[in-house]
């Protein structure tokens, strides 16, 4: 605490005034090129695709403020979140600021672990960011991140695989997707469709699709084994049994579904921007890249969307260099910084401002995926927020291979969330 | 004179054992115990509760307890007699004079020699449903292929089968040179007297081999018990929970949301404890049997 003070008190006094003690607090009108400090930084991203982009822009951030080192690690994204946690709780070793999850800024935020934002320079012309990636990034009334890139499940399919088998246009509903796979399965040697049935975040469509979702947060309800979460269950399973999709492997479940879309052995799948690059260099699309479509997930009786994904930067609460945090913070997350990653990786922008620009409206995967995101539902954000996906992993495999029902999968997911869930849930 | 030694000990094993066991008795998570990060310093506001996180796991309101203990010892003694007979088999092949026998036994100890985590990647890959190796052998010869991690009993088959490829070497290694330090003249005498080869294994053999089989097995045991990369990294305890022993379930408890502590502890102390009663009903059966084989 004194040496946060003692460091700010270097770049302005006007500090003093604003009072550090409390926190968020910071200077505003400090000229940034006096803001001094050497910090890291963690990015999570794709290391062969996504990561030079990222380590680019720390060096022309280098560049821009001298005084300011910035020291770049590429964290992979599965071991990010344990390595902060012990990190953080250890008080050695923690990133100043991190490339988050957009769920697991609530869970870091109750923890104490990220600094606020609200009021300081990490959090710039807030009013431009768009309002469910920005939903993400509140807890209890304060800001405690700055939104990076948006995404959301597509369905994404194979032209020629659909044009083979006679379909004329991608389903736009359940029922539409059932016949498709169906014909393509029929008509073709490929399989129509595939599910990620193992992982509760591509379960979302169909919950969404019968007007469902896990939790209730304004009436604090569990509402993943109601009858819309039956239904959306129901819906998987006889995509599969019928044939209209293929057999899912349970393990390495999604790597196996990316393969068989990747090598045209299947015709749909569910997923997102961040997938894209390694589908066109599959064998089915590194040849022909428009043979690869993108549309809104299909629609239910209920309603329609994908869940909202991405993510966001946090700023350590523990760092020595708050003030440098929130400059790269603000570099990283404005507009110039957007559009550079938007154009080169096809990563969706979370400032409306950046959609406007030539550069990213002509990016393939933004412009495919920008009527995707439009239509994205806001997730549950709530501490529990990054365990929800979990209890999925171990029940929804039993329901697929008939030893459960998807009545008693649903029914085992709602108490692992009841105990996990303060006692005011129901 | 001990001094150093009782530190030492006092250090590395008592002080986190001692810790481990006293947050077993609370209630602490990673929400509740005390931190200070920067500008948030938040006092430990967790409770002694006394055993209920171990009646809790006991009973089966958390962790699955007894279903896991089931499948952990099924899959300690299917994988320690496999060890131990395979090693042993194969111990005797290669304590016979045959040509090649170094370049033999370089080769049966690779396995061991891989990193656990390598070798579990590369298993993983074998046995995928649709683009692993094993899968693909089996179409070629046209076969239908097995979904390996998809079916409970299948994929616990399969994790035994790896386990069993990794654990094997170290047997074989520790048998053969209990093998060669049994005398010739055993055997020799054996033969004189008109004793068959089963005759000759059961009476000289395996007394001769008991010095080390009874460490070895004992540490199989445990090792396999606690066995983590094999069932993490192959299956990551599933499909759904199916393969997961209780070490990797301990660990979900402890690494997994918002991390339980208090419940984690609890079970490694269950863990422990179970191994120290095996280790000792082990050891107490071989003393008071004395030519136990």
């Amino acid at each position: 605490m004194r040496r946060t003070c003692f460091g700010a008190v270097s770049a302005t006094l006007l500090l003093l005034a604003s009072g550090c003690g409390s926190g968020g607090e910071q200077q505003e009108t400090a000229d940034p090129q006096e803001v001094s400090g050497e910090i890291t930084f963690w990015d999570t991203s794709d290391a062969t695709n996504e990561a030079p982009v990222f380590e680019e822009l720390v060096e022309e951030f280098n560049d821009t403020y001298p005084q300011v080192t910035v020291n770049y690690e590429n964290v992979p994204f599965d071991d990010a979140q344990d390595n902060f946690k012990t990190a953080a709780q250890s008080g050695e070793g923690a990133p100043d600021v991190m490339r988050v999850d957009v769920a697991w800024v609530p869970e870091m935020a109750s923890l104490g672990y990220l600094a606020p934002l609200d009021g300081t320079r990490a959090l710039q012309e807030s009013e431009d960011f768009l309002e469910t990636p920005l939903s993400s990034t509140r807890h209890k009334g304060q800001t405690y991140a700055v939104p990076q890139v948006t995404d959301s499940l597509g369905l994404l399919y194979n032209k020629d695989l659909l044009e083979e088998a006679g379909v004329d246009s991608p389903p736009e509903t359940m029922e539409e997707l059932r016949e498709a796979g169906l014909t393509v399965a029929e008509e073709t040697d490929a399989d129509g469709f595939y599910v990620n049935a193992s992982d509760g975040f591509y379960l979302l469509p169909h919950y969404y699709a019968h007007g469902g979702d896990l939790l209730d947060t304004r009436e604090k309800r569990i509402t993943v084994n109601s009858d819309t979460g039956v239904a959306a269950v129901e819906e998987v399973l006889d995509l599969i049994d019928s044939g209209a999709a293929a057999e899912p492997a349970l393990t390495d479940t999604y790597a196996t579904m990316q393969t068989a879309f990747k090598e045209g052995e299947v015709a749909m799948i569910f997923n997102g921007p961040w997938a894209m690059e390694d589908i066109r260099a599959g064998s089915a699309f590194s040849e022909d890249l428009d043979n690869m479509g993108v549309a809104p997930v299909p629609a239910g009786p209920e309603g329609q969307g994908g869940p909202t994904g991405g993510h966001d930067y946090a700023v350590y609460a523990g760092s020595e260099q708050l003030d440098a945090s929130y400059l790269f913070t603000r570099f990283m997350a404005s507009e110039e910084s957007q559009a550079r990653i938007a154009a080169e990786l096809g990563l969706l922008p979370t400032r409306s401002s950046v959609y406007e620009r030539d550069s990213v409206a002509g990016n393939h995967t933004v412009s495919a995926f920008t009527p995707v995101v439009e239509d994205a539902q806001p997730g549950v954000w709530i501490p529990q927020s990054g365990t929800l996906f979990e209890p999925f992993e171990t029940e929804i495999p039993a329901a697929v291979s008939g030893e459960t029902t998807p009545e008693q999968a649903l029914d085992a997911i709602a108490d692992r969330y009841s105990s996990s869930l303060p006692e005011e849930w129901e | 004179m001990a001094a150093p030694v009782v530190i030492v000990m006092a250090v590395l094993i008592g002080y986190p054992l001692a810790r481990g066991f006293y947050l077993s008795l609370t209630n602490a998570t990673e929400a509740n115990v005390a931190r200070d990060i920067g500008m948030n310093d938040i006092p430990a506001s967790y409770d002694f509760v006394g055993a209920d996180n171990y009646l809790a796991i006991l009973t089966g309101e958390v962790g699955d307890f007894w279903p896991r203990l089931a499948w952990t010892v099924v899959w300690t003694v299917v994988c320690v007699v496999a060890h131990y007979g395979l090693g042993m088999a194969l111990a005797i092949l290669l304590n016979r004079p045959i040509r090649g026998r170094t370049a033999y036994r370089v080769l049966m100890v690779l396995p061991w020699a891989v990193p656990p985590f390598v070798s579990a990647f590369i298993w993983r890959y074998l046995y995928n449903h649709e683009y692993g190796v094993i899968n693909a052998a089996l179409e070629n010869v046209g076969l239908a292929p097995v979904a390996w991690l998809n079916d409970p009993t299948v994929a616990k088959l399969s994790v035994i089968v790896v386990n069993v490829w990794l654990g094997v070497p170290f047997m074989m290694l520790a048998l053969l040179g209990g093998l060669q330090s049994i005398p010739r003249e055993y055997y020799e005498a054996a033969r004189v007297d008109g004793a068959s080869s089963l005759q000759r294994f059961f009476h000289i053999t395996l007394p001769g081999l008991r010095p080390v089989s009874a460490p070895v097995v004992l540490l199989g045991t445990i090792w396999t018990f606690n066995q983590f990369p094999v069932i993490y990294l192959v299956t990551g305890g599933g499909p759904g929970d199916s393969t997961e022993l209780l070490v990797t379930y301990a660990f979900r408890m402890a690494f997994q949301g918002i991390r339980d502590y208090g419940g984690s502890a609890a079970y490694g102390i269950l863990i422990l404890a179970l191994l120290m009663v095996m280790a000792f009903v082990y050891q107490r059966s071989l003393w008071r049997g004395g030519q136990a084989w």
